[in-house]
């Protein structure tokens, strides 16, 4: 069985600034897989790189089989690979249905009204706020929008960047149990970074650790929980 | 100033200020969605008005079309589909080659366009006055007071009709339809816009295809009104419509057509107070403070220098 997203030996760039230096990782079908690692790691640079957005200057990555390294980002995205990126990016000046809207473009908006009332199920915050404006809502609510937002493509692969930051704990854990229902429910493909490492490791089926755009260490959610130096370095006093 | 003498100039006023306002609203959009100011779209304006004689005059001499109203029609939408042409053209060869390089380049480039623009009109053209034939010179009267007759022209009605419909058509499309949506979420990040799915290129590209096509309209408008035309005539109307959009807040759409509509009220007024021949000097102090005083314009947004 080939993987779902496959990345080998990928280096990215800004600049002279080299943050990914050949990153080998997979994520296979129905898995949730988390990537950790300290500030500044690389793993949001990996994260878009995905999407081509800095491009992988060396190496490949390839979606169901196909190569997407050099494909332009909308394209990629409309092979049904949606994200939640750093620092939420709602559309500050559009409603949130209208963000929804956003979201739901990569489907044609052929299940709008479905998956509207399904997300407002899972997120009943946005319901109260559906007509105010994306900006004004509070961490949280951007955080619960851009989720929604990127679960109306009805995407196959789902990118989550640091869907807890800044997060009060229990939001926090309502979005993890929303992640965990809807990979086991549906089967829905999620990468995951997080500098949450306890909750990411939790949940997710497997892990891999990323230090200065390497990545050092991969294994079951349990192997990297119980690895020493994950312990040492990533779960001090995280864990509750 | 007398009443009829005040209502006369608010006729005016907003007649000029709805052409000042469809030629805004390019700037504004352009601004918006790539925080660059378009110089060449004041000689796209031009291009149009030239554009919509010689097919009025093709219609009416040639084919013999007895309507005026319906050459002019017909002049207008073959304008509009040769400039969006040609805001497409210019967006892809003049300009997205520069997009990422420094900031001012494909402002430099603008200039570069604006200038080879108004001189091919003049060496294809020439430089003297463009008239058309006298045409709708009907005028609804409204009231008549100390022996002035206040009037509401045809022309006039036509102008304000035609662009309330299009800017209610325009609002619609971007406040309703997936390409509105798309514009807007470039506008406002491009790179979270790209990630769901939007070719933001393309979306660009639309937006000046748009800003010329109302343009079109707008030289259409003001070849109706004033029955001549001139190579010149990008610059003049250019900067009072890029100061309708920055006075009413530069990447605003409403605020473009406020703006618009201000702007052509104070030269009305302004022209009905003082001598004629400074009439525009007001839009140009207006333009030199708000830029100092107010930057973001009526409408718009304090932090609209994030580009
Ligand atoms: N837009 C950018 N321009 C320049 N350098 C960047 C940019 N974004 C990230 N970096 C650098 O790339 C490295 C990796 O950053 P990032 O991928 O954001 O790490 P993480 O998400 O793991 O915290 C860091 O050294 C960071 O300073
Ligand atoms: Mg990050």
């Amino acid at each position: 069985m080939t993987a779902l997203l496959s990345i080998r030996g990928v280096e990215a760039a800004y600049g002279a600034i080299v943050a990914l230096k050949g990153v080998d990782l997979e994520v296979n079908q129905g898995e949730i897989v988390t990537l950790i690692g300290s500030n500044g790691a690389g793993k949001s640079t990996l994260m878009m790189t995905i999407f081509g957005n800095p491009r992988a200057r060396r190496g490949s990555i390839a979606f169901d089989g196909r190569d997407i390294t050099a494909l332009p980002t909308h394209e990629i995205a409309r092979l049904r690979i949606a994200q939640s990126p750093e620092g939420r990016r709602i559309f500050p000046r559009m409603t949130v249905y209208e963000n929804l809207q956003m979201g739901a473009e990569l489907d044609g908006a052929a299940h709008f009204r479905e998956d509207l009332e399904r997300m407002l199920a899972i997120f009943p915050r946005l319901k109260e706020r559906l007509h105010q404006r994306g900006g004004t809502m509070s961490g949280g609510e951007q955080q619960m929008l851009a989720i929604a937002r990127a679960l109306m493509a009805r995407p196959r692969l789902l990118l989550l960047d640091e869907p807890s930051l800044g997060l009060a704990p229990l939001i926090a854990k309502q979005i993890f149990a929303v992640v965990a229902d809807l990979n086991r429910r549906e089967g829905m493909t999620v990468f995951l970074v997080e500098q949450n490492a306890y909750h990411a490791l939790k949940l997710a089926h497997r892990g891999y650790v990323m230090v200065t755009g390497q990545i050092t260490m991969s294994g079951t959610g349990a192997e990297l929980l119980a690895n020493p130096d994950v312990k040492a370095a990533y779960l001090e006093g995280g864990a509750h | 100033m007398g009443i009829e003498v005040f209502v006369q100039q608010l006729i005016n006023g907003l007649t000029l200020g709805s052409i000042y306002g469809l030629i805004a609203i390019g700037y504004t959009m352009v601004f918006g969605i790539i925080g660059m100011v378009n110089f060449a779209h004041g000689d796209v304006f031009m291009l149009s008005a030239f554009i919509a004689l010689i097919g009025f005059l093709v219609l009416t001499t040639i084919l013999g079309i007895g309507s005026v109203a319906l050459a002019l029609f017909i002049a207008m939408l073959v304008g509009m589909v040769l400039t969006s042409l040609w805001g497409w053209s210019l967006e892809r060869l003049a300009y997205r080659p520069l997009r990422g390089s420094f900031r001012l380049a494909p402002l430099i480039s603008a200039i570069g366009v604006s200038i080879f623009l108004s001189n091919f009109v003049q060496l294809a053209q020439g430089a003297r006055n463009k008239p058309t034939p006298p045409m709708m010179q009907e005028v609804i009267p409204l009231f008549e007071r100390n022996g002035y007759l206040v009037a509401l022209s045809y022309k006039q009605l036509i102008i304000m009709l035609v662009t309330a419909t299009l800017l209610t058509g325009f609002w619609y499309v971007v406040k309703k339809t997936s390409l509105g949506r798309a514009q807007r979420a470039c506008e406002q990040d491009r790179k979270m816009a790209a990630l769901v799915g939007i070719d933001v290129d393309r979306t660009i590209a639309l937006t000046f295809v748009l800003g010329a096509a109302l343009a079109a309209v707008a030289g259409t408008m003001y070849l109706l009104y004033y029955g001549v035309v001139n190579f010149a005539d990008g610059f003049i109307p250019g900067v009072k419509a890029f100061t309708a959009a920055v006075l009413g807040g530069i990447g605003s759409l409403p605020g473009a057509v406020l703006g618009g509509l201000i702007i052509g009220l104070v030269e009305t007024m302004w022209s009905a107070v003082f001598p004629i021949e400074y009439k525009d000097v007001a839009s140009f102090c207006i333009l030199a403070i708000v830029l100092t005083f107010m930057p973001s314009g009526i409408l718009g947004r304090p932090e609209v220098e994030k580009v």
